[in-house]
């Protein structure tokens, strides 16, 4: 059906399924060339720079901005029409699991609220196998991928150090911002955790900590292309530095740190080759009779009517598990299996990051004279895997690292931040309770780990043939289950942590756990959700070639974290946007040669 | 030290365009509700290809999962009454007394939020109503029990002695019990209302939310201190 849609009738180059940073990226490096792209978001248009929320105080909001089912990060966390349950999308759970599968339906998805981490994944991290013969290796290299690194950081803007450390490498020189000085706890912890061997650095979250110089960087991203170079410039122009206030996950009105709305999508609209459609919940991508890739038919959401679009390329970034979800659901007489799964492989090997924390309390930071503890909203120091010696030497009875994200100190009072005062007072009430608020306040502490996850065969989603969402489109069924390995990282995180605590002289809240399912995070809690379609070296053990290119289908292309055939504990949406750009360039280098559309 | 931004003639709006150029040194918000422009979708009429849509065309549903967070509402009914209010408001204020460095909680409301939170639609809200009703209830028939008169009404004597037998539920008698955890979900209510309060914020110290051009390390007051 085309009523209704005026470019209905228009073909496009490519068509960009997903709107967050692999489907930003890929508008962007597309559109920035020259070809006419179609970008479909699922959810509503978004604009944080007229709708964040960012200066609005806990007091504002309804019930002093508890989080709830509707928003599970809090009413002013910059995800709306999201969460962990989406209303009318339903998704099932084979008996036996409990995952979580987080959506965000909104013009820049996840990116508007994520962590800003930005971790590079290192040379172990591509080829895991290799290294201890667990899970698969990548079929590229971090040499590969390096020079992306560099280009993203510099193109969205990312603050950290320039420590070299084993499997966690430095950028090239000039390529990161200045990271903040640390604060009162991450100087602590540092003083404390030395002693241990265990590194605290600057950590690199994608926040400008500078301006960016808009006559240098889009010349050196974008050489010899004008138009690159133009509406580059105008959107370096129009960001501004972190002015160390307000948090990020209610979005950033200055444009301070990344998110695929403010830093991607407007260029990429600027270029005048890019046609935006909200509300556009993709459900097949459609095929000619030699099997290539034609377009997408997509529900749009505000008349309930199917529409069909074309194009010479489709390239799908709507999120690792909603990618396998409409391949899957791409069923015709030549893919009776969905598209792009000759292989079986599309939905398999879904993998999370391993998530378990601690806290406790701190009798040092106790009635400390008043200080600003705000900062650049996210961490400035963190703590990288370091144990890669003693693991691989087989001492740690898991295989794979994690890294340390931690906090503590005087933020700004929210919701729930004094009801510790019951327990710690035993019970204070009256001008006790006041001097123990005062004295208190701010003497907490928090580490989380966040580990890597092998991928196995009992973690997967398929289409439950049994149910459909409110758009007629079939769900997903997740199967979810922790090896050993991560069970046992998540013990050990809990157990370091405890002793990093106690080294700081401060008291561990509960105990430590030594079984690790008390530990672990349910599938899915981190939002770190990638696999699926993961890459290879051929089309029987992968779902796509080390491009993202379909080995399947030549003019289909992934780029969200569906490609991804391990997940280091590095956080993933910086592999993603570099991912993304590589396989953009890719993209076009075939259609000069002739070899897709 | 927080302000109301206006005592510095400076709109945040406009704090934050100034930093472009030169870096200014605003207090971020407080109560003042942010100008939002009003929604008008500048159509692009010319340019080809059109763009079939732009950013601005998003706007907020208006519902829990995408309410209109410049502009929050709290305003589903309240559901206690006003003798109901008057003993929280007495009892947030055994919690939270007015002393040197602050005012009473009920001075700033505590017991209107206690009020918003029962109110709420929800679960977990429609819990802690019976909670907070049931245990208002408790505490104004155990005032009556002992001193012939409603907790609102005893002397300070009077709730402290009521108040010591309930105030930690691990220790509490067991015909305390129910009071207890009355008064542990008040007391975490009462708390979240005054420190979300300015004059809360101020007096624990919380000195963030301002504007800075560059981050510093923390005081050397606190360095020496800590030895970091």
């Amino acid at each position: 059906m085309q009523t209704g849609s005026p470019k209905s009738h228009t073909e496009y180059d490519v068509i960009v399924v997903g709107s967050g940073a692999g489907g930003g990226m890929a508008a962007y490096q597309l559109s920035i060339n020259g070809l006419k792209v179609l970008l479909l978001e699922a959810g509503r248009s978004y604009d944080p720079v007229r709708e964040t929320p960012m200066f609005k105080l806990p007091r504002e909001a309804p019930l002093r901005g508890a989080g709830g089912r509707e928003k599970p990060f809090g009413y002013y966390d910059a995800t709306v029409d999201g969460g962990w349950e989406v209303p009318g999308e339903p998704y099932t759970n084979a008996p036996g699991t409990d995952f979580r599968w987080w959506r965000s339906r909104m013009l820049g998805g996840r990116t508007n609220h994520w962590g800003r981490i930005s971790l590079r994944m290192g040379e172990y991290d591509f080829k895991p196998k290799t290294r201890d013969g667990l899970g698969a290796d990548w079929p590229l290299a971090y040499k590969d991928l390096a020079p992306y690194y560099d280009k993203t950081e510099m193109l969205i803007g990312v603050y950290g150090g320039d420590d070299d450390l084993e499997n966690t490498p430095r950028s090239s020189p000039g390529v990161l911002q200045p990271a903040p000085a640390p604060r009162v706890v991450e100087l602590l912890a540092k003083k404390h955790a030395a002693p241990m061997g265990i590194p605290v650095i600057p950590a690199h979250l994608a926040i400008m900590t500078q301006r960016q110089d808009a006559e240098v960087l889009p010349k050196k991203l974008h050489p010899g292309n004008k138009l690159a170079q133009r509406v580059l410039a105008e959107s370096m122009r129009s960001r501004q530095a972190c002015f160390y206030a307000t948090p990020c996950g209610s979005g950033c009105s200055i444009k301070a740190n990344f998110q695929s709305t403010t830093v991607l999508i407007p260029p990429a609209l600027a270029t005048g080759n890019v046609d935006l459609v909200p509300d556009a919940m993709v459900r097949e991508v459609t095929v000619d009779k030699n099997g290539r890739a034609t377009g997408v038919h997509y529900i749009d959401k505000r008349t309930r009517t199917d529409h069909h679009v074309k194009a010479r390329v489709v390239v799908l970034a709507a999120s690792a598990a909603e990618t396998a979800r409409i391949l899957l659901n791409s069923k015709s007489n030549q893919f009776p299996q969905g598209l792009s799964n000759s292989s079986g492989l599309v939905g398999k090997y879904l993998m999370d990051t391993v998530g378990a924390g601690i806290g406790g309390e701190i009798p040092a930071l106790e009635g400390l004279p008043p200080y600003n503890n705000e900062g650049a909203s996210g961490m400035h120091m963190y703590i990288p895997w370091w144990l890669y010696k003693e693991q691989i030497g087989g001492k740690l009875g898991f295989a794979r690292g994690y890294h340390v994200e931690f906090g503590g100190g005087r933020g700004m009072p929210g919701n729930g931040s004094f009801n510790f005062l019951e327990g710690k007072t035993e019970g204070a009430y009256g001008t006790k309770y006041k001097e123990a608020a005062r004295r208190y306040y701010g003497s907490s502490v928090w580490f989380d780990g966040r580990g890597e996850m092998i991928p196995n065969e009992q973690s997967f989603c398929e289409i439950d043939p049994e149910t459909v969402d409110q758009w007629g489109i079939p769900v997903l069924r997740f199967h979810w289950k922790w090896s050993d390995h991560e069970l046992k990282q998540a013990v050990h995180m809990q157990q370091t942590f405890a002793q990093i605590i106690e080294a700081m002289g401060g008291k561990v809240n509960g105990k430590p756990a030594t079984d690790g399912n008390q530990a672990i995070a349910k599938g899915g809690q981190i939002i770190h959700e990638v696999g699926t379609c993961r890459m290879g070296t051929d089309a029987k053990s992968s779902v796509l070639n080390e491009y993202c290119q379909s080995w399947d289908v030549k003019n289909l292309f992934v780029t969200d974290g569906a490609p991804f055939v391990s997940n280091a504990d590095k956080n993933p949406t910086l592999s993603i946007l570099a991912l993304a750009w590589r396989t953009t360039d890719h993209i076009l280098d075939q259609l000069n040669k002739r070899e897709i559309g | 030290m927080r302000d109301d931004e206006t005592t510095h003639g400076v709109g945040r709006r406009d704090a934050i365009k100034g930093m472009a150029a030169a870096i200014a040194l605003p207090m971020l918000g407080t109560t003042e509700q942010t100008a939002v422009p009003p929604v008008a979708p500048p159509a692009v009429p010319h340019a080809a290809p059109t763009p079939l849509v732009q950013l601005t065309r998003g706007v907020p549903r208006g519902d829990a999962w995408d309410p209109d967070m410049q502009h929050p509402s709290k305003d589903w009914p309240r559901k206690l009454t006003t003798a109901e209010m008057t003993t929280l408001a007495a009892l947030a204020d055994m919690i939270i007394p007015k002393d040197a460095h602050s005012p009473s909680a009920s001075t700033v409301g505590a017991h209107l939020y206690i009020n918003e939170h029962v109110s709420a639609p929800g679960a977990s809200y429609e819990r802690d109503l019976v909670r907070v009703r049931g245990g208002v209830s408790w505490i104004n028939l155990e005032s009556e029990k002992r001193f012939s008169t409603p907790f609102a009404k005893c002397s300070l004597e009077q709730k402290t002695a009521i108040c010591d037998d309930i105030c930690y539920l691990p220790k509490a008698k067991e015909e305390f019990k129910a009071g207890a955890r009355f008064f542990s979900l008040v007391r975490n209510l009462v708390g979240t209302a005054f420190y979300t309060t300015d004059a809360g914020m101020k007096d624990v110290g919380f000195v963030g939310n301002v504007a800075l051009p560059k981050w510093e390390l923390p005081p050397a007051e606190i360095r020496a201190k800590l030895g970091i």
